[in-house]
């Protein structure tokens, strides 16, 4: 039994031993890498990140795909940033910040369910959008001064010796409910049932329109909160913020273990995506003679090796059980 | 059939040039200076260039039911090693021979992306919007890689000559795109690979029946769509006698896969219009150079395409066009009828 | 008292598809503590039956009482609430799914807010004990056999407190054991007072567990039947449709005399696919024509499959006039010159968005290769000529096969593969779904092709079109062939139906 069990959370374990060894590699090679804050600072660093790759599991879970959630990360942050400079209060602006991600994520959950079109140019006509209507705002970058905003990028919440930020925390209540809701509500398995099999999960009866229309509300959600906490990060609104961002959240939640084409991962693979991520870009940091570039390089790479990983797998899951595909 | 499928393609091209003409009476022009064709009419020819061509490229994929993400890596990739072929060739050489040289290296790299593309896609059997992903995300870095990060300007008068240059008064970068597109025409209407290709993204299963092999389709497909976009990415460096491993085609990938959309080829495979996603990357051209001609916000213009890809999705789909545009039929989401009557339809003699 | 009131009843039911009429007049009546057989070949309207019953299709006219009230169903969901459930054969739950989740998804036992893994858990380790299964609830329903997760589907469908379960082809893709297994169940379950729709292809287990059984044809109600009283042939009959005719009438032989000893295009030996056909030995002769017989589900069309490589064979060994070759996949088999026509017109056969000239030289085509591509003028002399040969309508080559009729769009694949000029031609049910007219032009066909010495491999459901073209006939029975008949004057329809019912009755 127990041999079965760990064998579903193989991905996981994988994933979350490569981080392990990525991390004492750091630690051998670096001086002062095996420092507790270091590991914080991947956290401080990768926060809003975190809390987007959170909804894009859903979405992947599901067999979807969201490509919006850079630019709505971006068009939060422009909104935030405008109206705050038009001396709006934080107790209004926050909300209509927090509006926007679930808004565009009703229509396109809507296109895709009702009008079946697929998830990928229907998000991605979304992320135009989103980015077309930040630079509308302005093109330039706004800078924020409130001081509500400053304690929020500011404030350092210590532990012991080390320290990590409000958004931290955020991130973390984030990653809780998402677990929660995965895994302990109907809306959670019918996440899963979709993104298995969506034929059988109509027949069982469930509410499948409704459940993808959600996912990708939870997801626009997810990204608006991301654009917050990006924007305390950053103190700024800006039309290219999070440029690219949404593939550095596909790429975390695959290298989180999420099978791409749905029905199989955690919440909790994806955020040791994130930190994965963060780690190579630590290393390189740290190396300080390897230029950023090997970022992308590094994560195509395990983008590579987790697909071909899920690919294979897939096919020898399936021949296992070719009786019911042949009929 | 052809013909009624570039109609709306070409209507809608036209009404956007006649916009144009509405704000400025000499759109139309062309003169010749310095024996050189000018007005905005090259003007978008010669800037829709590498767009065209990555397009062609991309009509072919998406017949076989595929998609190819990782082209704007690979116009990155091609600028960058061309240009920094081109910088390394001159230190000791001022003819043609770095010319040459980067052309080779360029079309070389970008044949091995999408022989790399295509082998994930028909050999590993990844889905194709998954396997090309990869090279989205890497293709970029290594690009940067080539560079070294920098923007490197290039004073090398041959390699300005593959963007820029004029040949008998006409950009050169249009016999590029008119020999590209010959090629995908003589392959596709000339051989039987757009017979196969149309059969493979409609039905792959009767297509393996019927003795086609698919394997070597999909993976020529993807090669030609590397091809197309190492062209582009060759003729986009030389236009700003540059590399720059960052920007350069960021998001031509989307812009290709709405033009060959608007070109009126189905995402779902099959049926394909190399005319018609020509036509379309004109129409995506022109709509950026009107909005910049007639003084709208440039910014719009990712609005304008957001809204333009989903009237063009919706149009195209079959709940749509039951749903709103026939709204009066009975129960619409009860969609058997249609694949039931092969399924019921038996001796009915 | 109860056994005498049905606890459903459907009455006149009629379903129209466009220019199909699907079901008409039907009836079903459902007793308490009985397992029911819905018994038709293919297109004789039991899925669309069942479909109505279960909200996936919307009936035209007709009436559903359950419990002696009248009820409507519109949606699937509505037909488990009511209690009307079913496991379909390609077991439609999740495998990626707990075994849990799949008993309960959709109803999971909700406490202070969040779902009690415990309880379900629980819950779902007894409903399974008590049809004596003792698995791991928790592990992914994918890493069971189908046997356990055809189970799991009835512990689903039971959770929902049914009072009709329908069970569609269940034991399609189960062994011997799986089998009994199975039954076990249905007895207990039908102990307990259930009604039992079962759907099957193989008699044995026809006869072995219902009590009564409809027979359904051409969309028509044939009769309601005590199962032990009606003798498998009968059953067979009147499923076919053929009642005691002497088709001795029918039988006048156009087949070709028997030239000598004609040389052997193709043999099989040994060929076999587990879970597909059981090893089975084949000859072909140079331009005979050989029936395969046997109901749907007996192994006609995967043995066909293993010849034209479109199924990779376990085991066995093929022979190409007398040369041992290797069929790995219909590209292969096409160079050795053997021709396949699926019985799926529309899935395997038609490439739908293409025209009647594209569909028509894409097998020439893929055999000449890329390069090698026939003029366009030499296109349309071929498929006009076919076209004419075949008459073929409407005789314009550029129309999109999809809007041809279903004879037409046969005559269209047959084309394609005459293009070829084979040696062997297999053809899977190459008449179902077609007018009388169409059919009797193909039959003609056939017999003039192996005249002019090409054989034919000839899948039907209907023995009078075998009886009428071949030479030789195999039966099938339960993925097995059983026997080889020559077509002679004594051999009438009766005689192959005995054969296909396992020599019984």
């Amino acid at each position: 039994m127990s041999w079965q069990l760990n064998k579903k959370y193989y991905p996981l374990l994988i994933t979350f031993g490569l981080f392990i060894l990525m991390f004492l590699y750091g630690s051998i090679n670096y001086t002062g890498f095996s420092s507790p804050q270091v590991v914080l600072n991947l956290f401080i660093d990768n926060a809003f990140l975190i809390i987007v790759a959170v909804g894009m599991t859903f979405v992947i879970l599901s067999g979807g795909i969201d490509l919006s959630v850079g630019s709505v990360i971006a068009l939060t942050s422009m909104v935030t940033a405008s109206l705050l400079q038009a001396n709006i209060s934080p107790i209004i602006v926050i909300p209509i910040a927090l509006l926007i991600g679930p808004i565009l994520g009703v229509i396109m959950g809507s296109l895709i369910h009702f009008y079946n079109l697929q998830p990928f140019i229907v998000t991605l006509a979304g992320m135009f959008l989103a980015r077309g209507l930040s630079y509308v705002i302005s093109v330039e970058t706004i800078a924020i001064s409130h001081p509500f905003f400053q304690f929020m990028a500011n404030t350092k919440i210590h532990l012991g010796n080390f320290y990590i930020s409000i958004s931290v925390l955020i991130a973390i209540v984030v990653v809780v409910a998402a677990i929660f809701l995965a895994h302990y509500t109907k809306f959670g398995r019918n996440v899963y049932a979709i993104g298995g099999n969506e034929q059988s999960a109509l027949l069982m009866g469930l509410p499948v329109g409704k459940t993808k229309i959600l996912i990708y509300t939870l997801s626009g959600f997810c990204s608006s909160l991301a654009g917050l906490v990006f924007t305390f990060y950053m103190l700024s609104g800006y039309g290219l913020h999070a440029n690219g961002l949404e593939l550095d959240a596909i790429a975390a939640v695959v290298i989180g273990g999420t099978l791409l084409t749905g029905g199989i991962g955690y919440v909790a693979g994806s955020v040791i995506g994130v930190l994965i991520l963060g780690v190579i870009q630590t290393l390189i940091v740290f190396e300080g003679t390897l230029s950023s570039w090997w970022t992308k390089i590094a994560i195509g790479v395990l983008l590579l090796l987790f697909i071909v990983f899920q690919r294979l797998s897939s096919v020898r899951g399936r021949s296992k059980t070719g009786l019911i595909s042949e009929h | 059939m052809l013909k009624s499928r570039l109609f709306w393609p070409v209507i809608i091209l036209l009404i956007i040039l006649a916009i144009n003409l509405f704000f400025d009476p000499g759109f139309f022009k062309i003169e010749v200076k310095n024996g050189h064709l000018t007005g905005s009419l090259v003007d978008i020819v010669n800037r829709g260039a590498p767009l065209m061509l990555i397009s062609i490229g991309m009509t072919l994929v998406i017949a076989t039911k595929g998609i190819d993400l990782g082209v704007g890596s690979v116009i990155a990739m091609s600028g960058s090693i061309a240009a920094m072929t081109v910088v390394q060739g001159m230190a000791s050489d001022t003819s043609l021979t770095p010319l040459f040289m980067a052309i080779a290296a360029a079309l070389g790299l970008s044949l091995a992306a999408g022989l790399w593309n295509g082998l994930l896609v028909s050999r590993i059997g990844i889905q194709p919007i998954v396997a090309t992903l990869i090279l989205m995300v890497a293709g970029r870095g290594i690009a940067q890689l080539i560079t070294d990060g920098q923007i490197t300007t290039i004073y090398y008068e041959p390699y300005s000559f593959i963007g820029g240059g004029y040949l008998f008064a006409i950009p050169f970068s249009v016999y590029l795109v008119a020999a590209v597109l010959g090629i995908a025409l003589y392959m596709t209407k000339k051989t039987a690979l757009g017979l196969f290709i149309q059969s493979v993204g409609a039905n792959p299963e009767a297509s393996r029946l019927a003795g086609i092999n698919s394997k070597n389709i999909i993976l020529l497909v993807y090669l030609f769509s590397g091809f197309c976009a190492g062209v582009g990415g060759l003729i986009l460096s030389s236009n700003v006698s540059s590399a720059d491993g960052n920007n350069a085609g960021l998001w031509f990938e989307l812009d290709a896969i709405l033009a060959v959309v608007i070109g009126g080829t189905s995402l779902m495979g099959g049926r394909f219009f190399l005319m018609g996603s020509v036509i379309g990357a004109l129409i995506i051209q022109s709509l950026t150079t009107t909005i910049y001609s007639i003084g709208i916000p440039p910014e719009t213009n990712l609005i304008v395409k957001a809204v333009v890809v989903i009237i063009v999705c919706l149009l195209q789909s079959p709940e749509f066009r039951q749903k709103v545009l026939r709204p009066r039929m009975k129960k619409p989401h009860k969609k058997e009828p249609e694949n039931s009557l092969n399924e019921q339809g038996v001796k009915i003699s | 008292m109860e056994k005498h009131f049905p606890k459903l009843e459907m009455k006149g039911i009629t379903k129209t598809f466009p220019g199909v009429k699907a079901l008409s007049n039907v009836s079903l009546r459902l007793f308490p503590g009985e397992v029911h057989a819905l018994m038709g070949e293919n297109g004789a309207g039991k899925s669309t039956l069942i479909k109505v019953l279960t909200g996936v299709y919307t009936k035209d006219e007709g009436t559903v009482t359950l419990d002696g009230k009248p009820v409507e169903v519109s949606t699937p969901l509505e037909a488990q609430n009511l209690g009307i459930s079913t496991v379909y054969q390609e077991v439609n739950l999740c495998s990626n799914l707990s075994v849990v989740e799949n008993i309960f998804i959709g109803r999971e036992i909700i406490k202070r807010g969040r779902i009690d893994w415990k309880e379900m858990n629980r819950r779902a380790k007894e409903l399974l004990t008590e049809l004596n299964l003792d698995i791991d609830v928790s592990k992914t329903l994918g890493s069971y056999s189908v046997a356990i997760q055809q189970m799991v589907a009835i512990v689903r469908a039971l959770n929902v407190k049914a009072k009709v379960l329908i069970l569609d082809e269940p034991t399609s893709s189960l062994d011997l054991n799986e089998v009994q297994q199975l039954f076990a169940t249905i007895r207990k379950l039908k102990k307990d007072g259930l009604c039992i729709v079962f759907i099957s292809h193989f008699l044995d287990q026809i006869y072995e567990i219902t009590d009564r059984l409809t027979v359904l044809r051409n969309g028509e109600w044939i009769g309601e039947y005590k199962t032990q009283s009606l003798p498998r042939y009968e059953l067979i009959s009147k499923m076919i449709g053929k009642e005691f005719i002497d088709s001795k009438s029918i039988n006048e032989n156009p087949v070709a005399e028997n030239k000598g000893v004609s040389e052997t295009v193709m043999e099989a030996a040994q060929l076999s696919k587990a879970g597909n056909i059981h090893p089975f030995n084949l000859e072909l002769r140079k331009g005979e024509i050989m029936g395969l017989a046997g109901l749907l589900g007996s192994g006609r069309s995967e043995l066909a499959r293993l010849l034209f490589g479109a199924d990779k064979a376990d085991s066995g060994t093929i022979k190409v006039k007398g040369k041992k070759v290797h069929l790995n996949s219909p590209k292969q088999a096409i160079a050795h010159n053997i021709a396949f026509s699926s019985e799926n017109r529309k899935s395997e056969g038609i490439i739908g968005d293409l025209s009647i000239r594209e569909n028509m030289i894409l097998a020439l085509q893929g055999r000449q290769g890329w390069f090698n591509y026939m003029p366009r003028k030499q296109q349309e002399e071929i498929v006009d000529e076919y076209i004419k040969l075949l008459n073929i309508n409407p005789p314009n080559p550029e129309q999109l096969i999809k809007n041809l009729s279903g004879g037409n769009q046969q005559k269209v694949l047959l084309a394609r593969w005459l293009l070829t000029n084979p040696d062997l031609l297999i053809l899977d049910e190459p008449t179902r779904g077609i007018d009388i007219g169409a059919k009797a032009e193909i039959q003609k066909l056939m017999v003039s092709l192996s005249e002019k010495g090409m054989s034919i491999l000839f899948i039907s459901s209907e023995l009078e079109e075998i009886l009428r073209t071949c030479k030789r006939i195999s039966v099938l029975r339960d993925r097995e062939k059983v026997s080889e008949l020559e077509n002679r004057e004594h051999i009438t329809q009766q005689d192959i139906m005995r054969e296909i019912a396992g020599g019984v009755g």
